[in-house]
Order: structure tokens, then C-alpha cells, then sequence
């Protein structure tokens, strides 16, 4: 037990120092890509040092919902990381599927939604509304991409289903998986509010949605606010990369085991990075009443994948 | 002095039905015959662990809600004798065991609702409601009634037990006539699109706590009827009901919610998000009938268990709520969100209790909404044992449509919660509103103790609730359901352990704590007024509207909504770049009223006016049709 707890608080440890690293890199390969010199790699963390220093401000209007909330979405992230497979084929903590794992990151929305309106500025209710609105079309896409995923593996536990596509490689060889991963992609550009749904960058109005509804943090809300935002993308990538590409994760919690599976996750995530920012460099922000037919798309994608189990059993 | 009386009364009698419906479920059986009281068979009740499942759950939300009502009594306009005679029924009907006791009971349920729906009788859009749900639920009652008497004429008797021995015996065109008639009268109970035009009119109209029990408890004996129906009185299902159940149940729930999220009016949100609820307990009906015709019985006790579980915590979750938005009107004295706000400083109980209602109707994490919606998710996924794609297709949609529900209600709840209780007041009541009376924040506190309760203990709750579906799906055994920390699944499909989810989100809280702490942040804050782009003053008029937060989705839905624009304005005399006055309206369109009752309504009349010339007046005409009639019957014979 004592083995399993260290190895699930070193894995929260992993995704959260991780998180800051991952959006720094992101950031500066897009620069490289556009021909700027851009932001250090490591630009992320003197950002949470620097705003973990400051005094907050906080609007008179807002009640203890809008304090709360930082503290919530950053303890939500804590748990998914506890859950997610990532030191281990199977997490220390293997306590629930998929399944929870989705409704913890609805959690947090919930959370960061109601902030946004706790502020009485038009800016945040702008926000939470379309951040609802993406969130709630991005769900059937996840919930029949899960099943995707449970019907080839026979369980929505994490573990289990890592396990079952590590064991048989073929079972992820196929067409049905690759359209799997292709619309669970879409669903966390969108959840995470990268482009083309959302622009983690701007700060212009009318095209703002995550960004509008954390504009009234500042201080140490604001670092847990962007802390919790980047494992939130961490967790995705995780996910996608672990989930659909299995391959390379110990079985077993051997020290030497768990640093090369680290590494092999390291390099697996490395590509994936490479990938998404690429694409953020190569298309432009969708209409925000385009979304819903990118997010639909997605969801044929989902659907199609399911099928092809059906049709191929 | 008697309407408190009475409600205490109500508290005393929904604790002893509470406890023999927990002792029913727990395994003890009775039934009690009095012949003389009641016509055509007797009185006749009997406790089964479904009876006493749905009994307890009268028996606890009557209590609760009668506590609240205590608090809120208005001894000039409540009507304690209606209320006693509606909680008093509803105890009966999950009793009754043939069925002029059910049917008795079931219209004195209808009825007493009915009259404390016309609550206040100077309104014309409370007469409207009241006269709309008269008309739909008797409609409902004749569908019940000639089904019930059709099965009567054909098995030889009016008792429930006796037709569950004859059903398999009976011709299978009388079998679905019967279930046709009686799911029709059932679904109009229970709010089913599109037989649901009623409910979002009564149900804001009565008294908050008869809304709580109406949307709580009484449209959960539709869906009783439902399971009683479609897995007893008619013996195992076809495969065709079990579908249309389920369709049926992903057509409410979508729809349902869709509603709920335009809604300005807040009490009107709730009961539309009943109808969606509702719509979930019927996923897992459906599902549990197509597991049972399919010779599953460890799914179909899955679904069905997922179903009676939703059902109970939605009766939790949405009296929790209805009574928060009790205490809210009345504070406030409108049902329209769009002059609430900034209530979470003025009424800090009721915000509470109304954000853990609303996070518990959102399906999140610990509380008990999660652990049901999860149940009926993971009897969806294990649709592959089913082996023919086009019933696989029929559950991928189902666990789709039920994806967006999930989604589409914790948008539904921000904007209930956020638009109510947030940012600053939108009207001079809102900030003047006062918090509940101890009296209504103890009925509150119990259903919020139920929310959390039921979504910690579900490793205990879900073995009792096996109790009561078991029989229904036929399964032998009640089925394994892991240990007591832990739900497994068939075959270790899937596990949930909400205590760990507990302790882990507990141990979580303590994380960004520890990582302040170790950072050495800056712990200091300063109140400030909201960023406003260099703007003077923040009014609420700056703030977000209930509408406005809707319009994405009233954008994306575009198809189902059919909004119709309204703009006008007021220019000034002299330019009409001047604008004096703009006033926009941009309402929801029910296509369910102007597509499918319009035009029944519309034949109807054209029928009952062609109908209209035999009147002619003349009593020898009368008697000429008398004559005409007997002698048709006497040749027919």
C-alpha cells in the first residue's frame, strides 16, 4: 500500500511540475515555427513564481464562490492526475474509469463557469457561457469515444484498457482506433481551448472564451487558475498518448522500470507536442458558431469508430 | 394554527411510510384486504421491495417537504386537506395491489394536485395550467382505465398478481393494446415528451412544496407504472417496448433538458429538467427490458438498478431544489431570473443548499447524481453483448444522447445557479431578499444530507435496490456488486469507489494548500470593484443575463428552438438615429404545441362541430336515434 501511495503522489508530482513545461515548449516550438525567437522554455514557471508572489485583487461584487473555485479546479486536476495511467500500466490508484475521469473535468468547468459570472462583468458571463456551451457539445464525442475504446478493451477501467491494447498490439492496429484518437484529439483541442476552438493567446473580446472567464483572477488564484489549466492539457495529451499508443509502460514498479517508461512517455508526448503545434500554427480560430460543426465531426469520428466494432465483430 | 398542524401531521405520516417502505424493501411482505371499502375487488395492498422502494421514497420526501412547508404556511391560502389527501394517495398507488384501489388512488393524487396547482385562482396563466393538466392527466386516467379494464376482461380478474400469471397466456395484439394503453397513461404521467405540455405549466404554478413533491416523487409513479407494466403485469417485454422505452427516454431527456436551458423562469427550469431526469430513469428502463428480452439478466438488473437509482436521487436532488427555489420566489416575489442575482450574500443557506443540489443534478463527483449517471452509462457501454447492430446502433445513440444531457444540464445548472445567486442583484427585491426560516432550511438540510448520503453510500444502496429490481428482470441471484468500498461491474467491467473519490477530492482540497504553502505565496488579497474598461460605476445592468447566457445554445439548436425575433424601437421624432427605447424579445417556439397539438386540437373541434348538427334540438329526433340505435343492436345480435 505504502509503495503504491508513493508512486500515486509521484505521478501527481510528475503532471504538475510537467504541466508548466509542456505549455512553455508548446509556446516556444510555435514561435520557432512563425519565425519568432519567442519565450524561454521554462518562461511558464517564473510566470507562477511571479504571480504566486503578488497581492490579489479581488472584485467586491464577487461572494466566496470565486475564491473558492482556484482551489477546486486545482484539486480536481490533483485527482484526475492520481487516476490517469501514467507511471504504471495500471495507476497505483485504481479506483474508477474513464468515466470519472470526464466528470472531474466537468467539475472543474462547473467551477471556473460560475466564477466567470460571480464577477458581474460582461467579459466572464461571456465566457462561462460559451465555455459551457463548447464543454457540453464536446461530451457525446468523449462518452462514445470511451466506448470506442471499453468495446476493443472490454472494461473502462484505465488500466485495464491499457493493458489489454499493450498485450495485444493488433487490437489498436486497426482503422476504428485511429478515428478513436482522431475525434478524442478534437475534443481536447476543444476542452482545453486550444485553436482552432479557442486562442489561449488573446486577449481580444470577442473572440475569448477561457481567458474571459478567469479575467478577474490575479495573484495566487490566478497561478492555480493557469497551474490547473496546463495539467489539464497535460492530462489530454497523457491520455491520448497513453490510451492509443500503450506501448512502453512498465507493468511492474521497478525504479529503473519506471525511469525508462518515463522516458519512453517523454518522447511520446514529445511528438504528440510537436503535432499539436504544428497544427495551432496552421489553421486560424474557428467562428465561434463553427465550433459546434468541428465538435460534430468529431463526433461522426467517435461514431464511426463504434461502428466498425459492430460491423467487424 | 391548521395548516401548520396539518403539515406536521404530513411530517409524522411521511416517517412511518418511510419506514415500512425501507422495511419492504429490506425483505418484509404483507398484504392487507378490506372487501367492504372499496368497489369491484376491495381494498387490496401489498408491500414488495419495488412497492417499498417507491413507498420509501414518498414516505422520506413527504416528510422533508412537509417540514419546509411548516416554515412557509399560510394559514389564509394553503389548503391542508388537499395536501393530506395528495401525500396520503401517493403512499397508496405503489400499495395497491389490483386495480380499482390504484385507480382510486391514482385519480385523488391527480385530483389534490390539481387543486393545490390552482394555488393562486386570480391568475389567468395559473387557471390555464391548472385546466391543461386537468385535461392531460384525464386523458391519461381513460388511457389507464380502459387498459386496466381491457386486461381485466381478458385474464378474469382486476388483481395485479393474477395478471402477471395470465399474461403470457393472452393474444399477443390484446397484449400490446394493453401496454399501448396503459405506457400512454403512464408516460403522460411522467412527463414523457411529448405527452409533457402539462408539466412545465403546473408544476411552477403550485406551491413550491407540491412542486417538490410533484416533480419529485408523483411523476416517479408514472415511471413505476412503467416498470410494473413492462416487467410484471404483462410478463416479460417484446423487444420492441424495451426500444421504444428507450427512445422514448433519450427523446425526453434531450429534449427536457434543451428546454430547461432557455428558461428564464426558474421554477419552469426545474420542471422542464424534470422531464429530463425522467427521461434517464427511462434509459435504463428501456435498456433493462431490451437486456431481459435479450436473456441478460445481470444487464437488465444493471439498467434497471441504474434506473431506480436515478430515480430516487432525482427525487432528492430536485425537491432540494425546488425548495431552494421555493425560499428564492419567495424572497425575491417573481419567478423570473432575469430580476435575481447576488442572493448568495443575502440568503447564504439557501445558496448553499441550491449549489449542492445543483452540483448533485449535474452527475459531478462525489454526490449521488454521479454515481447514478454513471451506472446507467456503464449499462449502456456493455450494449456489445447484444449481438445484432441495429439494437447496438439504437444503445450508441441512447449512451450519446445521454453524453449531451449530462453535458447540456451542468450548462443548465451554471445558469440556474450562476444567474440566481451571483454577481449583483437585477432588481431592488433581489437585494432586499431574506434567507429562509429555520423551519425551511431544516426540510432543505435533510435533502441535502440525502444528495450527499446517496453518493457516498452507494455500495450499500445499490445491493437494496438489486433487492427490488431482481424480481422484476427475473434474475435469480441479486447479483454481486463488489465490496463496501468498492462497485464492481459484471466480470470487472468497471469499478467505482465513491468514498475514494471522496477521500481523494478531500485529499485534494489539501493540495493547492500544501503547494501555497511550499511556494511561499502571497496569501495577501485587496477588494477592488470588477475590471470595467475604465468605465464609472458597475451596475447590474453590465452583469449577464439568464438569456444571454443561453443564446449560444439557442444558436446551436437553432433547428429545434425556432426562435422568433422581436425588436422594436422607439426613435426620437426629429431622427431616427435617436434611440429612445429598445425593447427585444427573442423567445423559444414550442414545436410540440404548434406541430402536434395544434392540430390534433384543431380536428377535434372541426370533429365535435360536425358532431354538433345531430343535436338538432328536437325531442323527436332524440327519440327516433333511440329507436334507431336499438334496432341496430337488436339485428348486430
Amino acid at each position: 500500500m505504502t509503495a503504491e501511495v508513493v508512486l500515486a503522489v509521484l505521478q501527481v508530482l510528475v503532471v504538475a511540475a510537467g504541466a508548466p513545461l509542456l505549455v512553455g515548449a508548446l509556446r516556444t516550438l510555435q514561435a520557432r515555427l512563425v519565425g519568432r525567437r519567442g519565450p524561454r522554455v521554462l518562461q511558464p514557471y517564473a510566470d507562477l513564481a511571479k504571480l504566486l508572489r503578488k497581492e490579489a485583487v479581488v472584485s467586491t461584487t464577487t461572494s466566496w464562490v470565486f475564491r473558492a473555485t482556484p482551489y477546486v479546479l486545482f484539486s480536481t486536476m490533483v485527482v484526475a492526475a492520481l487516476i490517469v495511467p501514467l507511471l504504471l500500466a495500471r495507476p497505483a490508484l485504481d479506483f474508477a474509469g474513464l468515466v470519472l475521469l470526464v466528470y472531474l473535468f466537468v467539475l472543474g468547468t462547473f467551477f471556473l463557469a460560475l466564477a466567470g459570472l460571480d464577477a458581474g462583468s460582461a467579459f466572464g458571463g461571456m465566457g462561462s457561457s460559451r465555455a459551457v456551451a463548447v464543454a457540453a457539445l464536446a461530451e457525446p464525442t468523449i462518452m462514445v469515444a470511451i466506448l470506442a475504446l471499453a468495446l476493443r478493451a472490454g472494461t473502462t477501467n484505465l488500466g485495464g484498457i491499457v493493458e489489454r491494447f499493450a498485450r495485444e498490439p493488433l487490437l489498436a492496429a486497426n482503422p476504428g482506433h485511429l478515428l478513436a484518437f482522431s475525434a478524442f484529439f478534437i475534443v481536447m483541442l476543444a476542452e482545453t481551448g486550444r485553436l482552432p476552438v479557442d486562442n489561449p493567446a488573446t486577449h481580444l473580446e470577442l473572440t475569448m472564451i477561457h481567458e474571459a472567464m478567469v479575467l478577474e483572477y490575479s495573484g495566487h488564484y490566478l497561478a492555480l487558475v493557469e497551474w490547473a489549466a496546463s495539467m489539464k492539457l497535460f492530462l489530454f495529451m497523457t491520455l491520448l498518448v497513453n490510451l492509443f499508443l500503450p506501448w512502453g509502460m512498465p507493468a511492474t514498479a521497478a525504479p529503473l522500470a519506471i525511469l525508462v517508461g518515463l522516458l519512453v512517455f517523454a518522447a511520446k508526448l514529445a511528438v504528440l507536442t510537436v503535432a499539436l503545434a504544428v497544427l495551432e500554427t496552421s489553421v486560424a480560430k474557428l467562428r465561434l458558431f463553427r465550433v459546434p460543426e468541428l465538435l460534430a465531426g468529431s463526433f461522426a469520428l467517435a461514431l464511426l469508430s463504434v461502428l466498425s466494432v459492430f460491423l467487424l465483430q | 394554527m391548521r395548516a401548520r398542524l396539518s403539515y406536521a401531521a404530513a411530517v409524522a405520516a411521511g416517517l412511518g411510510g418511510a419506514w415500512i417502505g425501507i422495511a419492504g424493501l429490506l425483505g418484509s411482505t404483507w398484504t392487507v384486504r378490506v372487501e367492504s371499502l372499496v368497489p369491484l375487488g376491495g381494498l387490496e395492498l401489498t408491500l414488495d421491495p419495488l412497492a417499498g422502494l417507491f413507498l420509501a421514497l414518498v414516505g422520506v420526501s413527504t416528510a422533508a417537504t412537509s417540514l419546509y412547508a411548516i416554515g412557509t404556511a399560510d394559514e389564509a391560502r394553503d389548503d391542508p386537506a388537499a395536501y393530506l389527501a395528495f401525500v396520503g394517495a401517493l403512499g397508496v398507488v405503489p400499495l395497491a395491489a389490483n386495480a380499482m384501489t390504484f385507480l382510486i388512488a391514482w385519480e385523488i393524487m391527480s385530483l389534490a394536485s390539481w387543486m393545490l396547482v390552482l394555488d393562486r385562482r386570480d391568475d389567468a396563466a395559473t387557471r390555464r395550467a391548472a385546466w391543461v393538466y386537468a385535461v392531460m392527466t384525464h386523458a391519461g386516467l381513460a388511457c389507464l382505465l380502459a387498459g386496466m379494464l381491457l386486461l381485466g376482461a381478458h385474464t378474469g380478474s382486476l388483481r395485479f398478481a393474477d395478471w402477471s400469471a395470465a399474461a403470457p397466456t393472452l393474444a399477443p395484439a390484446v397484449r400490446s393494446t394493453v401496454w399501448l394503453l396503459l405506457a400512454l397513461g403512464f408516460a403522460g404521467k411522467a412527463g414523457v415528451i411529448p405527452l409533457h405540455v402539462w408539466l412545465p405549466l403546473a408544476h411552477p404554478a403550485a406551491p413550491s412544496h407540491v412542486s417538490a413533491l410533484m416533480s419529485g416523487v408523483m411523476i416517479k409513479l408514472g415511471a413505476y407504472g412503467l416498470i410494473r407494466v413492462g416487467f410484471e403485469w404483462l410478463g416479460p417485454a417484446p423487444l420492441a417496448w424495451g426500444v421504444v422505452i428507450l427512445l422514448a427516454g433519450a427523446v425526453s431527456a434531450v429534449v427536457g433538458i434543451l428546454y430547461a436551458l432557455v428558461d428564464p423562469d426558474l421554477k419552469r427550469l426545474l420542471a422542464f429538467c424534470s422531464i429530463e431526469n425522467i427521461g434517464i430513469v427511462l434509459i435504463g428502463v428501456g435498456g433493462a427490458m431490451v437486456f431481459r428480452h435479450a436473456g441478460l439478466e445481470a444487464l437488465a438488473l444493471l439498467a434497471l438498478v441504474a434506473a431506480l437509482y436515478h430515480a430516487v436521487n432525482h427525487a432528492m436532488f430536485k425537491a432540494l431544489l425546488f425548495l431552494g427555489a421555493g425560499a428564492v420566489v419567495h424572497g425575491v416575489g417573481t419567478r423570473s431570473m432575469e430580476a435575481m442575482g447576488g442572493l448568495i450574500r443575502r440568503m447564504p443557506w439557501t445558496a448553499g443548499a441550491f449549489l449542492l443540489g445543483s452540483l448533485a443534478i449535474a452527475g459531478l463527483p462525489p454526490l449521488n447524481g454521479f454515481v447514478s449517471e454513471w451506472l446507467t452509462f456503464q449499462a449502456l457501454l456493455q450494449n456489445v453483448r447484444l449481438a445484432d447492430p441495429a439494437l447496438n446502433l439504437v444503445f450508441v445513440l441512447a449512451l450519446a444522447a445521454l453524453a449531451l444531457t449530462a453535458g447540456l444540464g451542468a450548462a443548465c445548472f451554471v445558469k440556474a445557479f450562476g444567474i440566481t445567486f451571483l454577481a449583483l442583484p437585477r432588481s431592488e427585491a433581489a437585494g432586499r431578499a431574506d434567507d429562509a426560516t429555520p423551519a425551511m432550511r431544516l426540510g432543505m438540510l435533510v435533502f441535502a444530507l440525502a444528495c450527499v448520503l446517496l453518493g457516498l453510500g452507494s455500495t450499500v444502496v445499490v445491493p437494496a435496490l438489486g433487492r427490488a429490481a431482481g424480481p422484476m428482470v427475473g434474475a435469480a441471484t441479486p447479483g454481486a456488486w463488489g465490496d463496501l468500498t468498492t462497485l464492481t461491474l459484471t466480470g470487472g467491467f468497471a469499478q467505482l469507489s465513491p468514498p475514494a473519490i471522496a477521500a481523494a477530492l478531500g485529499l485534494g482540497a489539501v493540495a493547492p494548500l500544501v503547494v501555497l504553502a511550499l511556494t511561499g505565496a502571497s496569501r495577501r488579497r485587496r477588494y477592488d470593484e470588477t475590471w470595467g474598461c475604465g468605465r464609472m460605476l458597475q451596475t447590474a445592468r453590465m452583469e449577464y443575463t439568464a438569456t444571454a447566457f443561453a443564446d449560444p445554445f439557442k444558436r446551436v439548436f437553432r433547428f429545434f428552438y425556432r426562435p422568433v425575433k422581436r425588436l422594436q424601437l422607439d426613435v426620437h421624432p426629429e431622427s431616427r438615429f435617436f434611440v429612445q427605447r429598445i425593447a427585444y424579445a427573442n423567445p423559444a417556439r414550442s414545436i410540440f404545441e404548434e406541430w402536434l397539438y395544434r392540430p390534433v386540437l384543431a380536428g377535434l373541434r372541426s370533429a365535435v362541430a360536425q358532431a354538433q348538427r345531430l343535436q338538432s334540438g328536437s325531442a323527436t329526433a332524440y327519440l327516433a336515434y333511440i329507436f334507431v340505435t336499438l334496432l341496430v343492436l337488436l339485428v348486430l345480435r
